[in-house]
């Protein structure tokens, strides 16, 4: 493949990840337990928008969309590459904050090797968004060992969604083809390198926490395009108004 | 500012000469324009009246999540998906400045959160409308976050010193939604036929909810000498009204709209928009719990309230936890 088409799919996943995750984190605006807590994941929700904006932005400039928009409201459900974990519906708030303490402990280090990039134009976007990665994993972290840690029934919740989420973990470290490619080219790391990294991250946090994985389940396909069935529902619901009005300006 | 209703408990205005010497010196203050801090003497219907008015407030900013929280997800693109919820995530920071300057008069969230809950506080009535369409949060932004500011501006002066400085950072902001909302607008009148539709329609809808933000009549007011004596309010709720009718009128007309009553004209006499008699009727409906959306508000804010019970707990649990480990290791 050649290198932009690489670079393209590259963008594709890492934007489709921030930009399923952002909009499901923003359904709690207005609903969290409590106000700080609303306004901490509008601030989450928000970061990952506007990362979104910059990798599809990427992905746009190399493919024939005019910009990111085209790409989050007008595909369809096979052509998105988020892995199946962020699009995993919102459940509790320990399912919303498990679900985001698996994702931040593996997009810090991939974000923070993704800053040596070959290519300069990821490069940028990775150093952009690492600072912020590195202050969602800290708020995740802090969270699922004081909830793991906490009451009975927070401890129960909180290793009730580990027991739903954790199989979706696997995927993201779990290298593809592309991702085979996209090491060779330089253009990110080799994913066992940041499985590593993410193994230590769960051990550490979760044994803090006194939490535990109870199964080697990988549930996969979300690269290739192979969703789950509510991920059709997140589109019916973000892309409606581009669908209902073609061509408008919004 | 959200308060719409707030009954003052004072007696009536009282001469300075009436006044008892602490009541004097606090009145003196206020009518140099000193401002009153937590610590000062206060007469007990100063702190009432502004306790009522504050968590009204709050209460609003914090109810008011819900009606544009509902569309973040359907935003039409990322800039105003992120436009959006930033600006959602503005109104849960004003209600926690509001929450703070009300506990500075000691009454505490929790207290408050609780009279919200049981149906015993307030909120702006305007927030128990349904949002519809996109259109509706563009109107929202043009006229009730353009509403809002007509009356906290004022407030930036009202003589309670951590209520005023609230009101400086919150206005701010406003006006900055407001701005987006009027581009919502803008994008929608220069649109296509259907968004042009959409844009009325959501004119209409709002025109005579945005304008009841200021209060009933100054007639049926009564409360309002004692408030504007103690400093609390600056304007009466008809000025106001005109106001923010003068401003919005020549902007619905630069849209290419027309605010849903016949009785908007140019008067040359007052140099201000007359307009017709609004539903009070309606207004007093939604502000007894009757209006479209005052159960699905309250509902939603019980549920977060109850569903993040055992959230609140869990964390109170560790912090026991770590301090008798804390303990035990002394
Ligand atoms: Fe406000
Ligand atoms: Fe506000
Ligand atoms: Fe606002």
């Amino acid at each position: 493949m050649a290198n932009d088409t690489l670079v393209r799919e590259l963008a594709l996943r890492m934007g489709d990840n921030t930009l399923i995750l952002g909009q499901r984190v923003s359904a709690w605006c207005g609903h969290a337990p409590v106000l700080e807590e609303d306004i901490a994941l509008a601030n989450v929700a928000l970061d990952f928008i506007g990362q979104t904006r910059l990798w599809l932005g990427l992905a746009a400039d190399l493919g024939v969309e005019d910009d990111a928009d085209a790409l989050a409201f007008l595909r369809d459900a096979r052509a998105f590459k988020n892995c199946l974990l962020v699009e995993q519906p919102n459940g509790d708030f320990a399912h919303t904050l498990m679900r985001q303490f698996l994702f931040d402990a593996w997009h810090l280090p991939m974000l923070a090797a993704l800053k040596q990039s070959s290519d300069r134009r990821v490069a940028e976007i990775a150093e952009k968004s690492a600072k912020e990665a590195a202050y969602h994993l800290e708020r995740s972290e802090d969270y699922v060992v004081r909830l793991g840690d906490g009451s009975d029934e927070s401890h129960a919740r909180m290793q009730a969604a580990l027991d739903t989420l954790y199989p979706f973990a696997g995927e993201l470290t779990t290298p593809d083809a592309n991702d085979e490619a996209f090491a060779e080219a330089g253009l990110a790391p080799e994913l066992s390198v940041i499985g590593d990294i993410y193994q230590a991250t769960l051990t550490r946090v979760l044994n803090e926490a006194t939490l535990s994985p109870t199964t080697t389940v990988v549930r996969k396909g979300g690269k290739q395009g192979l969703h789950s069935e509510d991920f059709g529902f997140i589109l019916a619901d973000m892309q409606w108004l581009q669908r209902a009005y073609p061509g408008a300006t919004w | 500012m959200y308060a719409q209703e707030v009954k003052s408990t004072g007696q009536g205005v009282k001469s300075l000469e009436e006044m008892a010497p602490d009541e004097r010196a606090f009145q003196e203050k206020v009518n140099a324009k000193i401002k009153i801090e937590p610590k000062d003497w206060m007469p007990e219907g100063y702190r009432k009246t502004l306790v009522r008015q504050i968590s009204q407030h709050a209460h609003s900013e914090i109810v008011g999540q819900l009606p544009e929280g509902n569309w973040i997800s359907r935003a039409p693109t990322l800039e105003r998906k992120a436009i959006l919820l930033a600006k959602v995530q503005d109104e849960a920071g004003h209600g926690l400045y509001l929450y703070c300057a009300a506990e500075t008069l000691g009454v505490s969230r929790d207290q408050m959160t609780e009279q919200l809950l049981a149906g015993k506080a307030k909120y702006s009535s305007i927030f128990n409308y349904p949002t519809l369409t996109w259109a509706d949060i563009g109107a929202i932004g043009w006229l009730v976050d353009g509403a809002a500011i007509m009356n906290q501006v004022p407030l930036q002066r009202c003589s309670y010193g951590p209520y005023s400085r609230a009101m400086i950072r919150i206005c701010k902001e406003e006006s900055f939604h407001q701005r987006q909302g009027y581009d919502i607008m803008m994008k929608l009148c220069a649109g296509t036929a259907e968004q042009k539709e959409m844009a009325q329609d959501a004119l209409n809808r709002w025109w005579q909810p945005a304008l009841m933000m200021f209060g009933p009549p100054d007639g049926d007011s009564v409360h309002s000498a004692q408030s504007m004596a103690w400093g609390i309010k600056q304007n009466s709720n008809d000025e106001l009204r005109q106001k923010f009718v003068n401003e919005t009128v020549p902007q619905a007309e630069y849209l290419g709209l027309t605010p849903p009553d016949p009785d908007v004209n140019w008067n040359e006499d007052k140099q201000g928009y007359d307009y017709g008699e609004l539903d009070w009727n309606e207004f007093y409906e939604v502000l007894k719990g009757n209006g479209p959306c005052n159960k699905e508000r309250l509902e939603a804010r019980q549920k977060a309230w109850d569903d993040g019970e055992w959230f609140r707990d869990g964390l109170m649990a560790h912090a026991r936890k770590r301090e008798m480990r804390k303990q035990a290791a002394e």
